[in-house]
């Protein structure tokens, strides 16, 4: 017989074998998931989850997907959580300290409890980089927050109601777009591409017996 | 962490570290590769495949699996369906909201077109999502779309459709100029340039990533792009058939709500399949990477319509899923962690393979090496495995280097007190991409007018294998060009009678062929509950 556990799913308890994540124990005690699921691999942030072991202090959260279940496990799944976003166009926008205060001004309410971080499914030091979206940091901001799925349990367990989240996503596009340096080589191409440098020798590919292409592909210098 | 058999293994594979790193193990020639696939490969095993007797493909054999699919019962009752009482009237009309989904959406409605986009889960719920390891795009002063295309022709064993390729080929800088446009951040050095690796079967260094969340990187930003440009996401709901005019021509879909049920009818100019992979349907028993959604919706849809497929017998099986621990099995080992050094260890501790061969190959040389070779690490419940040396990539590139360029493998691993810093990892073949799928043109239509494909439903691009990187590239390209010509097209149609008559047509013929099926389709999710007594 399987080594099996007790756990709560929403406070019904289930017996369930010890191996399982708490998703494969919803699916072991009969739920058909349409919500609170979605990648099962720990990048989607569908499957945000809140726990608590019976009888102790600490809440915790995580990914359903990618945590075992444990004896006496108080399980209570969060598939939805209203983060604000807000609507900007890329190409107005630009990375100064000002867009996070039009945008998202609650950053600026944060009260340092931790508890986001303290929350943060992926562990990422989530008051931190809100800390650096304040001052307008976004390059820190956008590789603190890099690993951010939008799981969403931060901002569930915020006081100043901020979506961190949403602040992160920000952070990194104006980090991508307009703070990390330009790729020449990668304009460069784009433009040889449009003036039509390479349309003969692909054309001249796209013809090519098969067997040409086989001798060609077999004895290819490869990049080491 | 590692007891018993696994650990006696382990230490063999330490032992032979020091000597395993400095090796390069020779490339297999095109012969070895050949008689491998053909010994070893799943796409090789006939009894796993069935012909279809009824569509557009009759004759040709698809996995069983798919086949049961394609050829069962319609959700829906056309004779009892109201298609005049329309709920959702657009020009074009995205099916799926992933990468491709996404892409087209915005090229879309950058385009004027009245767009929107239906997902059976949220937008992003997708394999895009999980791409780890990268995107190709021949962008370096040594390397050339040519090249590209000669590499991808070679892994796809000269059956891509050249006029695909070449389209993806030439298309990949501009795809991630337009991805870098948005805001994508690519790992890159302090000049701005890209940091490029190998995948399996390039020539070149044309990898690029943002760190093992590439997918999710650009997954993440598309969906905010498709955010702010205010465009209609109707989520939890499943395109369950396709709606064409009385021309036949594609002119919308039925939805059904996921969680209430509840059917609506949407109208549209154009119709855009991006519905993705079917790495759910657990072709052969396999345990797959794909997202939850990967059950091949829009191959069912399409084909029910009358749209051909194309190479929907081959299927990629990544040779790196998890093998161990059981939480995790079956879960994606980006190939960029053998990109960034780590090589491929049998139970002896001897680097068989060249860690860098192309996935069809290594998945097979893998399986070879857990099967006739018997040199597989037993995990317990039945499950095999080789080792990925991952302690290598510190040896070969500095302390630190996992956790920068490999982070999410690093976490996913430490949750099971596995430090892939310090032990190696267990791998073993997972189910991983459609190779083929519905079939196009280089403008994205497919035989039904006015029906437009992107993504992993496509057939053709790759060939019968394809290249790490080439996918995220391939929903990027296709899914901005579909966006783009099924706006367009939209402006000269004038959409007919809505009518599911071919719905009827194609269980007319399957009675004809004497199929009865007890099976309806697409399979919208798989079905993981314990079997019970239920009511």
């Amino acid at each position: 017989m399987e080594n099996m556990v007790n756990v709560f799913l929403m406070g019904k308890k289930y017996e369930v074998p010890a191996s399982l994540t708490i998703m494969g124990a919803m699916e072991y005690a009969g739920y058909q998931l349409v919500r609170g699921c979605g990648c099962r691999n720990g990048f989607c942030g569908a499957c945000a989850t809140i726990y608590r072991i019976k009888g102790e202090r600490e809440l915790h959260a995580c990914l359903a997907c990618q945590t075992q279940v444990q004896e006496n496990m108080y399980i209570a799944t969060l598939p939805f959580f209203p983060l604000e976003k807000q609507v900007y166009d890329i190409e107005e926008v630009k990375p100064t300290e000002q867009i996070m205060m039009q945008l998202y001004p609650e950053i600026y309410s944060c009260i340092g409890c931790n508890a986001c971080t303290k929350s943060c499914t992926q562990e990422l030091n989530v008051m931190q980089y809100i800390a650096y979206a304040q001052r307008g940091e976004y390059e820190k901001c956008a590789e603190e927050s890099f690993d951010c799925v939008m799981c969403g349990v931060c901002s569930s367990r915020c006081p100043a109601g901020i979506s961190h989240p949403q602040v992160a996503l920000l952070a990194r596009r104006l980090n991508g777009k307009y703070i990390a340096p330009k790729a020449e080589h990668l304009e460069h191409r784009v433009e040889e591409i449009q003036h039509g440098d390479f349309n003969s020798l692909i054309e001249n590919l796209m013809q090519k017996p098969i067997d040409e292409l086989k001798e060609l592909y077999n004895t290819r210098e490869i990049e080491k | 962490m590692y007891s018993g058999e696994i650990l006696k293994s382990m230490k063999k594979v330490e032992a032979a570290r020091a000597k395993n790193v400095q090796l390069e193990p020779r490339r297999m020639t095109a012969e070895e590769k050949d008689t491998l696939l053909a010994t070893y490969h799943p796409d090789y095993k006939q009894d796993q495949f069935a012909v279809l007797q009824v569509g557009p493909n009759k004759g040709e054999k698809v996995p069983t699996e798919l086949a049961a699919l394609l050829q069962a019962n319609s959700r829906v009752n056309p004779d009892k369906l109201d298609l005049s009482k329309v709920d959702y009237d657009v020009d074009v009309l995205v099916i799926g909201g992933g990468g491709a989904g996404s892409s087209a959406a915005i090229e879309a409605d950058e385009a004027g077109a009245k767009v929107m986009i239906v997902t059976k889960l949220r937008i992003g719920d997708a394999n895009t999502m999980m791409a780890e390891g990268g995107i190709q795009a021949a962008d370096k002063p040594n390397d050339s779309p040519a090249i590209h295309y000669l590499d991808a022709m070679g892994g796809g064993h000269f059956t891509n459709k050249p006029e695909l390729l070449s389209k993806l080929v030439l298309e990949a800088p501009s795809a991630i100029q337009w991805l870098n446009n948005l805001g994508v951040e690519f790992d890159k050095a302090p000049d701005g340039t890209m940091i490029t690796t190998h995948g399996g079967g390039t020539s070149r260094k044309r990898m690029h990533a943002a760190k093992d969340y590439s997918g999710a990187e650009i997954m993440r930003t598309l969906r905010d792009e498709v955010l702010n440009r205010q465009i209609p996401v109707v989520d939890f709901t499943a395109a369950i058939e396709l709606i064409l005019d009385e021309q036949g021509k594609a002119a919308g879909a039925v939805l059904l709500n996921m969680e209430t049920q509840e059917i609506k009818i949407a109208r549209a100019k154009t119709v855009i399949i991006a519905t993705g992979g079917a790495g759910r349907l657990h072709y052969q028993g396999f345990p797959t990477s794909n997202h939850y959604g990967a059950t091949a919706d829009g191959l069912i849809l399409g084909y029910r319509a009358g749209a051909k497929l194309l190479y929907a017998d081959t299927l990629q099986y990544h040779p790196t899923g998890v093998a161990y621990p059981e939480q995790i099995f079956g879960a994606l080992v980006t190939e960029k962690v053998r990109s960034v050094g780590a090589m491929l260890i049998n139970s002896e501790g001897e680097a068989f393979m060249h860690p860098l061969e192309t996935r069809d190959v290594s998945a097979a040389s893998i399986i070879r090496e857990c099967s006739t070779n018997g040199k597989g690490v037993h995990t317990g419940n039945g499950g095999v495995g080789v080792w990925l040396d991952t302690p290598m990539i510190e040896m070969k590139g500095g302390a630190g280097t996992i956790e920068k360029r490999i982070p999410a493998m690093m976490r996913m691993f430490a949750k099971y007190d596995i430090d892939i810093r310090k032990v190696p990892i267990l791998v073993y073949p997972t189910l991983h991409y459609q190779n083929g799928g519905l079939e196009i043109t280089p403008d994205g239509m497919t035989g039904i007018e006015n029906l437009f494909v992107a993504g992993e439903a496509v057939g053709g691009i790759h060939g019968r294998n394809r290249l790490m990187g080439n996918s995220l590239l391939d929903i990027i390209v296709f899914g901005r060009s579909a966006g783009k010509n099924a706006a367009a097209k939209s402006h000269d149609v004038k959409v007919g009678e809505l009518t599911l008559s071919h719905v009827k047509k194609f269980a007319k013929e399957m009675e004809e062929a004497g199929i009865h099926s007890e099976i309806v389709s697409p399979k919208l999710l798989p079905d993981y509950r314990r079997p019970r007594t239920t009511l």
